[in-house]
């Protein structure tokens, strides 16, 4: 009883936000109501990998762009993030360098870097990975600084008895130890990765879910907007939840 | 000459605006192959006392020496058994071991490795749970692999920091035994040095007992010979005259420099500032 209930909850919370959505369709006459949306976007679902033009794409396929361009992205993020979150966990010196910095940098909008990357590389795909790479690169650092600073002393005593070599420390000490937090920042990062896709690709105009909604509002067509940020809600969603599965799985070891 | 030779040691550290003296004019001596025991209550300084004398923490005054050469650091051939087992997680216990062979002994093959660390558990009873994790193993458990990985090594010397004390009773004879056995079975004699709260694990294992008598600072009170040949009985050590002399000893040093507290001498008396009763008498 208690699990049906578990599963029929969230159901009735989805429900409710259509009901919203479809009285909110009834004051706004732009807004389409659901089944409005569903209407017009069913081809983009049911044909999620048709491609019939630059923009006008199945949906599989934008989201496919997108998730390229996050991965990149995030990957560029993280192996900046990774080593520089070593670095300033092990130095309390660097730390104090660069930490009024990075707490000036870390709030700082993508819409902002990302002028600054076209200025950089002139071409909006290398000035699109920038954007993604610094503004999500801060939960990487930082988890990763605090993960190596909350290494209980206990291991650091076994390093020093069985008096381990630096690399091997490294290697078998501090990475393992720091694992956990490590995830949990490239969680938030890849989060925050594709909060940012969106915006760049908006501003930018590539293809991908973002350059979809922003192409569709310009044409005036209205449910593929909600239908873009039904997908990006969506696979955003699915995202967290691999990397909080891989996270959970190393909280375990 | 004595294998380890202390003199004059003191130490402090920092507390708020000033220092904390923490030891002061500790002076030891130790003989190869010798097993002595410092003894005394919780928070008195005996960890800060060990982690000097193993090389873990400068010293600010005073000059040591191990085999004739002064301590700068953590020797080779040392090896180490701390109280709440300090193994990695994220290994088995196989893998906890052989990177303490591994460390000492580069020169072995990993096959090597495996098969000398794989040996040495199998000594201390864990053939059958070489792949386990610290975790899917119980407290006795991680201190045998904990032992296992200070013998692997083949060290001539071991510290070990209340290496029973977050044990249950009777897991902690069992493992004392357990040690008695490493000690006279390897091929080097071991120098051991070992802090414990407790008079009869001192009395069990021990050659020598040192009392420390807390501060602050704490000094080392007048080392107490066990004139009884090694592989001691819990149950004989009870009724012997001489394990009865020695303990009065210790107990009545311990309690006169704890304040004059009359002591009662219990067999299994144990020193302790926590609410962890064992059986006997406690000192709050």
């Amino acid at each position: 009883m208690k699990r049906l209930l578990h599963l029929l909850l969230p159901l009735v919370g989805v429900g409710l936000a259509l009901l919203v959505w479809w009285g909110a369709s009834l004051t706004v006459p732009d807004l389409p109501s659901p089944v409005r949306t569903w209407q017009e976007s069913k081809l983009y679902v049911l044909e999620p990998l048709a491609k019939r033009g630059e923009v006008d794409q199945g949906i599989a396929r934008l989201a496919y762009y997108s998730l390229v361009r996050v991965g990149q992205g995030f990957l560029l993020g993280a192996a900046i993030g990774t080593p520089v979150g070593f670095l300033l966990g092990v130095s309390p010196l660097l730390t104090r360098m660069f930490d009024p910095l990075m707490q000036v940098m870390r709030p700082i909008s993508p819409l902002a870097w990302l002028p600054l990357g076209l200025v950089l590389f002139r071409k909006s795909e290398p000035a699109a990975l920038f954007a993604i790479a610094v503004c999500s690169m801060w939960p990487t650092i930082i988890n990763t600084m605090m993960g190596v600073r909350a290494i209980p002393q206990d291991y650091w005593n076994v390093a020093r008895v069985l008096r381990l070599s630096r690399t091997t420390t490294f290697l078998k000490i501090i990475v393992p130890a720091t694992l956990p937090y490590m995830f949990t920042g490239y969680r938030l990062s890849l989060g925050i990765a594709w909060l940012v896709i969106v915006a760049s690709e908006m501003l930018t105009g590539t293809p991908g879910v973002g350059g979809f909604l922003w192409q569709e509002y310009n044409s005036l067509i209205y449910a593929h907007i909600l239908l873009a940020i039904l997908t990006i809600g969506i696979i955003g969603f699915i995202l967290d939840r691999l990397m909080g599965f891989a996270e959970g799985k190393l909280r375990t070891v | 000459m004595p294998f380890i030779e202390a003199a004059g040691i003191a130490k402090s550290f920092p507390a708020g605006a000033g220092v904390r003296p923490v030891l002061r004019g500790v002076s030891l001596s130790v003989e190869r192959g010798e097993f002595v025991s410092i003894v005394g209550a919780m928070g008195s300084g005996k960890s800060t006392l060990l982690s000097i004398l193993a090389g873990l923490t400068p010293a600010d005054e005073g000059t040591m020496t191990v085999d004739g050469e002064p301590v700068t650091g953590v020797r080779t051939n040392a090896a180490f058994v701390f109280q709440n087992y300090s193994l990695l997680p994220w290994f088995t216990a196989l893998e906890n071991v052989r990177l303490a062979v591994e460390a000492s002994c580069p020169a072995l093959s990993r096959q090597e490795q495996k098969a000398r660390a794989k040996e040495t558990l199998e000594q201390v009873g864990l053939g059958n749970a070489l792949n386990r994790r610290p975790r899917q193993l119980s407290g006795g458990m991680r201190q045998r692999v904990a032992i296992a990985r200070a013998f692997a090594t083949d060290p001539d010397l071991l510290f070990m920091d209340e290496p029973f004390g977050a044990l249950d009773a009777l897991t902690r004879e069992t493992l004392q035994g357990e040690l008695m056995r490493l000690c006279s079975s390897v091929s080097q004699p071991v120098t051991t040095i070992m802090i414990t709260n407790s008079v009869e694990e001192a009395l069990l294992l021990s050659d020598r007992i040192v009392p420390i008598l807390p501060g602050p600072p704490a000094t080392l009170g007048a080392p107490i010979t066990v004139d009884l040949p090694r592989g001691r009985d819990v149950a004989l050590l009870a009724h012997d005259e001489q394990a009865s002399h020695v303990r009065a000893h210790v107990v009545a040093t311990l309690t006169a420099a704890l304040g004059n507290r009359r002591p009662k001498t219990t067999p299994g008396v144990v020193f302790t500032d926590k609410e962890k009763t064992k059986p006997g008498l406690v000192f709050p």
